[in-house]
């Protein structure tokens, strides 16, 4: 019994691919939830959905020019990304338009234009892999790539961390003492397109979504300011991986991986949702009696 | 403590509409200054411009460099009340331009302690900012602005909402800031409230009506006056072609509306007969 337990959890990694996919899927899972928790208290849960359709585009190009080669796919998704998250940032503050509405206007462009590329060339196998990644085949750069991707984060997340906050929590104030406030703007806005197009290696530009948010949300029910939020995230993220990679590996019938790290993180959140001790739905049905002040 | 503000035809506006037109006067450094007027007089509109939130559309704003920062307490706070910071965290938002993004908050606590202290606030340090009533969270914002040691700071209706004992509590501390040099500009709508503690006001009504010592500018003839000059916004109003440049150099006395203070000829409202 224990011998199969153990044979379960530990046999996959084994084998050098999936121990890339662990490594990659922990690179991931220190920077993209952090991220998801401001997007999440910012209320822009989703626009990391439309950034990731942004990316599209851009991947797509690089698929294009050069076929399935990492470099080119990261370079332009990098560059589709940061440009509609610039544009839509650069349309919000200049025009009446409100962030969703000038963000949606331009992801939809992106992504019709990014399904017309791949169409022109490529069949629905490439589109697939762009759509849904691969993370079993990780190699060097693609690793390097993450592993960076995560350093960056993280570091300028601890630079940009106070007016960070500030600009959620109070943009008016930050406006009248300081020009921070676009600049750290935009840069949260490239931090997130950058873990987009890192996680697009491994999940796929549709899941990498999903290592960003559901953690993040998943954490709301555990903790209730930042300093909790932030690393319950990561752990929940981390677990998701580490489950999800370790099922698909041993399930009877052949599981997709970055879907089932996703459903992983899903299946997170909705036990937290149901036991969680923040507001979450068992706790909601037990009625204590209140206080005397 | 400098803190002194020139306007020179000043017109501020959204989409070319005035919401401010042709201001002109000087704040004095420590000046205890309100703007009255009626809902959509352009009260809201001169402070927003006076932090560069509204844009110019004509005139100028003139300060010294050395002349300090601008603190401002808008009407409704952008705030996000739901996001999960503490009472503390929000009053050290305060020490932006002392510590910038990277010192460390804890050279500042004491001054945030201080200024709960000061607001009445003290316990509630590790509140989450979610949990206050509206009098305390207008409390912590004052608390704030203690901690921006702003030479100039700018309310904008900071009683709205709030009840007598913490309407009371916030006079005394904008007394104190008067006392300390500061000029203090706000905007309110209790007209007893600013004869009893505002020593100049500004009448607005998108116009200036007049400005000087309150009792002379709280006249029931000006409040008439502000009260009849129209809210409304002309969708096809013809372009301004009133020119302000020369406009210290014809007062229209006849108007009896304005009146030189302490600095005679600094607080002057120039109103051109007809438009």
């Amino acid at each position: 019994m224990i011998d199969a337990l153990v044979t379960g959890l530990v046999g996959p990694y084994e084998f050098g691919f999936m121990r890339r996919a662990l490594v990659g899927c922990l690179a991931l899972s220190l920077s993209a939830p952090p991220l998801g928790v401001f997007l999440m208290l910012r209320r822009m849960s989703l626009m990391s959905e439309a950034m990731s359709h942004a990316i599209l585009p851009g991947a797509a190009a690089g698929f294009l020019v050069a076929g399935l080669s990492l470099p080119a796919m990261t370079l332009g998704g990098l560059v589709a990304g940061l440009a509609v998250a610039l544009l839509a940032g650069f349309v919000t503050r200049s025009t009446m338009l409100k962030e969703d509405a000038s963000l949606a206007a331009f992801y939809l462009i992106a992504l019709a234009g990014g399904v017309f590329l791949v169409s022109l060339r490529g069949s629905q196998v490439d589109l697939l892999h762009i759509l849904f990644g691969s993370v079993l085949a990780l190699d060097d750069p693609a690793l390097w790539l993450m592993g960076g991707v995560s350093t960056v984060t993280l570091v300028a997340l601890a630079l940009l961390y106070r007016p960070l906050v500030m600009e959620c929590v109070d943009p008016l104030y930050l406006r009248t003492v300081s020009r921070a406030g676009g600049p750290v703007h935009y840069a949260f806005l490239a931090l997130v397109v950058m873990n987009l197009v890192g996680g697009f290696q491994a999940l796929g530009t549709l899941l990498a979504v999903g290592l960003m948010l559901l953690p993040a949300i998943t954490a709301r029910f555990w903790a209730s300011d930042l300093s909790g939020l932030i690393p319950v995230s990561m752990l929940v993220s981390v677990l998701a991986s580490a489950i999800g990679l370790t099922v698909s590996y041993n399930a009877e019938i052949r599981l997709p991986t970055g879907p089932a790290i996703v459903l992983a993180a899903g299946a997170l959140y909705i036990l937290s949702m149901l036991v969680g001790p923040r507001g979450g739905m068992l706790q909601r049905l037990v009625r204590r009696r209140h206080l005397e002040a | 403590m400098s803190g002194g503000i020139r306007i020179r035809g000043l017109t501020l506006g959204y989409d070319r509409h005035p919401a401010i037109h042709h201001l002109d006067g000087t704040i004095a450094p420590g000046d205890l200054l309100a703007l009255v007027g009626p809902n959509g007089a352009g009260k809201s509109t001169l402070l927003k411009g006076l932090v560069g939130e509204v844009r110019v559309l004509g005139g100028r704003i003139e300060r010294g460099t050395s002349d300090g920062a601008i603190a401002y307490l808008p009407q409704a706070a952008e705030i996000d009340r739901d996001f999960p910071l503490s009472v503390l965290d929000l009053v050290a938002m305060g020490l932006w331009r002392r510590l910038g993004a990277w010192s460390s908050l804890y050279r500042g606590r004491a001054t945030c302690e201080a200024a709960l202290a000061a607001v009445g606030l003290s316990g509630f340090e590790g509140r989450p900012i979610g949990t206050l009533s509206g009098g305390q969270f207008q409390r912590a914002l004052f608390a704030r602005l203690i901690v921006q040691d702003a030479s100039v700071i700018l309310l904008d209706e900071p009683f709205t909402g709030i009840d007598a004992r913490t309407v009371g509590d916030l006079l005394a501390l904008i007394r104190g800031w008067h006392g300390q040099g500061r000029t203090v500009i706000a905007a309110l709508h209790d007209l007893a409230q600013v004869r009893a503690h505002f020593s100049t006001t500004l009448l607005l009504a998108r116009e200036p009506i007049a400005w000087g010592p309150t009792a002379a500018v709280l006249t029931p003839h000006n409040l008439e006056r502000a009260r009849h000059l129209s809210e409304a916004w002309d969708e096809t109003a013809a372009i301004c072609r009133r020119d302000h440049d020369d406009h210290g150099h014809h007062d229209h006395a006849a108007h009896g509306d304005h009146h030189d203070h302490h600095h005679p000829g600094q607080h002057r409202v120039n109103r051109e007969a007809a438009e």
